[in-house]
């Protein structure tokens, strides 16, 4: 039986007076893929952002792994817990958020070789790998500035992967690209599920959810309302809300 | 111009169609010397002491390594507060931004002739409360304590042009860093303050020649420098004209040399991220 590797339980999330998750709880199961999507403002990218705790939980918990964070004040102990969730969750953003002042080898190397103090020679020699698996094994030498919007995130793909991370958590990774260059990076993400990562996605790739979830998840107004195989919730929603949105968005 | 009179026009048309090939920078060259020569002229023919100034050159520029020695360790100084300055002015903690905020603002707040004769006349006040092995450090000599009023006031100014380069660095990018578990000071070691710095190397070099013109300034608590010199020997032989064009020149010199290089410098950092790249277009 395959084991839980993301817990969370009766997350809570406000922003001032806005209640962005209520009582939301999601468990992972390692090598699942679970896509995310709803409307947006449903909270989709705050929840994603709390299980690596670049969003503080108003209350919860969060575990990853046996790594268990409940909501609390930043004490040494909490810290590190947060920096070993974050050493096993790689993120890929919609905005790339590439390091524009160092090069795309730089750029995966940098958090091996600075975190865990990786010899840079080992890790350029890991990265090189990682970058031929993107396809972009011929750019190392490059600046992000000169590359397209799709070879930015598969380099942020690279990166993220660098940290060999146990979970993967995307949000909205194509949503800032040209048509043509979704493929590519829909691509990286599907090689990257066959070899068994745990994923949880935020998109609207419906093609991409259909032939690569697990499970998706429907997200409305902070809450989790459906969730089944892709064939059930695209085919057959439950949900008065997730048909509608379905139908917006097929 | 309707009011133009015709021969004028047409000698002007004239003119500029002869000069056509001239390239323009030469012709403002040209503007330039006449100018200069204009000048020499009146000033030959109203009693100018050229003797007098070459006698007295020598001293007067002597000046020059001191105002250099003065700029330089005043912005070295600068630079350093300045960086820990917009560090502390970004920083969530109330005390580390509060001490950061007050300094900024008092310095902006108060004239640098006063700072700098405050650092020192003011502080040997400061003396008696400390114990005896420790006078000194309140008894600056005229040259540490310019350097020191400099350096602690163009920090202030300073402080502001690092802030915003910090600053300038996306927020994206810092959470790419949290996210891949780079701790905050990982973070701005590696991540900002290297963008950062390439982006405050351009006005730090401004600031720099800004100095250099303001160093006169420590003259007033009796550093001999450049302006100090000319304005003493100036005074004393009622040759003020004389002496003052001669440090005049100096600044002028020192400070064009320094903004050709930095023009070179911002061409060179706006140039961006693109440098060593593969292919060569
Ligand atoms: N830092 C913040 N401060 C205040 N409000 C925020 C903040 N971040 C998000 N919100 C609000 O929380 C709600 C949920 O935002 P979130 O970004 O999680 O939605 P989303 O489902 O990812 O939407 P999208 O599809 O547009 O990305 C929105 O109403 C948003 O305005
Ligand atoms: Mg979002």
């Amino acid at each position: 039986m395959a084991t839980d590797v993301i817990t969370i339980q009766q997350l809570d999330k406000h922003f001032g007076d806005l209640h962005v998750l209520k009582e939301v709880s999601l468990m992972v199961q390692s090598g699942e893929v679970v896509v995310l999507f709803g409307r947006s403002g449903s909270g989709k990218s705050t929840l994603l952002r709390c299980i690596n705790f670049l969003e503080e939980p108003s209350s919860g918990v969060i575990q990853v792994g046996d790594l268990r964070v409940e909501v609390g004040p930043a004490l040494r102990a909490r810290r590190e817990k947060i920096r070993q969730i974050r050493e096993r969750c790689g993120m890929v953003f919609q905005e790339f958020n590439l390091f524009p002042h160092l090069t795309v080898l730089e750029n995966v190397i940098e958090a091996p070789c600075t975190v865990k103090g990786e010899a840079r020679e080992k890790a350029s020699k890991r990265a090189m790998v990682l970058l031929e698996r993107v396809g972009l094994a011929e750019k190392a030498k490059e600046y992000p500035i000169r590359l397209s919007g799709g070879q930015k995130q598969r380099v942020a793909i690279a990166r993220a992967l660098a940290m060999e991370p146990d979970i993967m958590l995307f949000d909205e990774p194509t949503s800032a690209l040209d048509p043509e260059l979704i493929g590519e990076v829909l691509a990286a993400m599907r090689d990257l599920a066959r070899d068994g990562m745990t994923m949880i996605v935020v998109t609207h790739e419906m093609g991409f959810a259909r032939e690569v979830a697990n499970r998706m998840v429907f997200m409305h107004e902070g809450q989790l309302v459906e969730e089944g195989p892709p064939s059930q919730i695209i085919g057959s929603p439950a949900d008065e809300r997730t048909r509608r949105f379905l139908e917006a968005v097929l | 111009m309707a009011s133009v009179p015709i021969t004028v026009r047409r000698a002007r048309d004239a003119l500029e169609a002869r000069t056509a090939r001239v390239p323009y920078r030469v012709k403002l060259a040209l503007v330039w010397v006449v100018i200069f020569v204009v000048l020499a002229v009146l000033f030959l023919s109203y009693g100018f002491d050229t003797d007098f100034m070459l006698e007295w050159a020598p001293f007067i520029l002597g000046g020059t390594g001191i105002t250099l020695l003065v700029s330089v360790c005043s912005i070295v100084l600068a630079t350093v507060l300045a960086l820990i300055g917009a560090l502390a002015r970004l920083s969530k903690n109330p005390v580390i931004n509060g001490v950061a905020s007050l300094y900024v603002s008092a310095i902006r707040g108060t004239p640098l002739i006063l700072q700098i004769t405050f650092v020192f006349l003011a502080f040997p006040q400061f003396a008696r409360f400390a114990p005896t092995y420790m006078e000194g450090a309140f008894l600056l000599p005229a040259i540490p304590a310019g350097i020191l009023a400099l350096g602690v006031n163009y920090g202030a100014y300073m402080t502001e042009i690092f802030r915003a380069g910090v600053q300038s660095v996306g927020h994206g990018q810092i959470e790419a860093a949290h996210a891949l578990a780079m701790s905050p000071t990982q973070t701005t070691r590696r991540i900002i303050l290297p963008q950062a710095v390439r982006l405050v190397i351009p006005p730090t070099g401004n600031e720099f020649i800004a100095m250099l013109k303001d160093s006169a300034l420590v003259s007033f608590i009796g550093v001999s420098e450049l302006f100090f010199r000319a304005s003493k020997v100036g005074q004393q032989n009622f040759r003020a004209m004389e002496t003052l064009i001669v440090a005049a020149a100096m600044y002028w010199l020192v400070t064009s040399v320094f903004s050709y290089f930095q023009a070179k410098l911002e061409r060179k950092m706006a140039r961006g991220y693109v440098r060593e790249t593969s292919h060569g277009h």
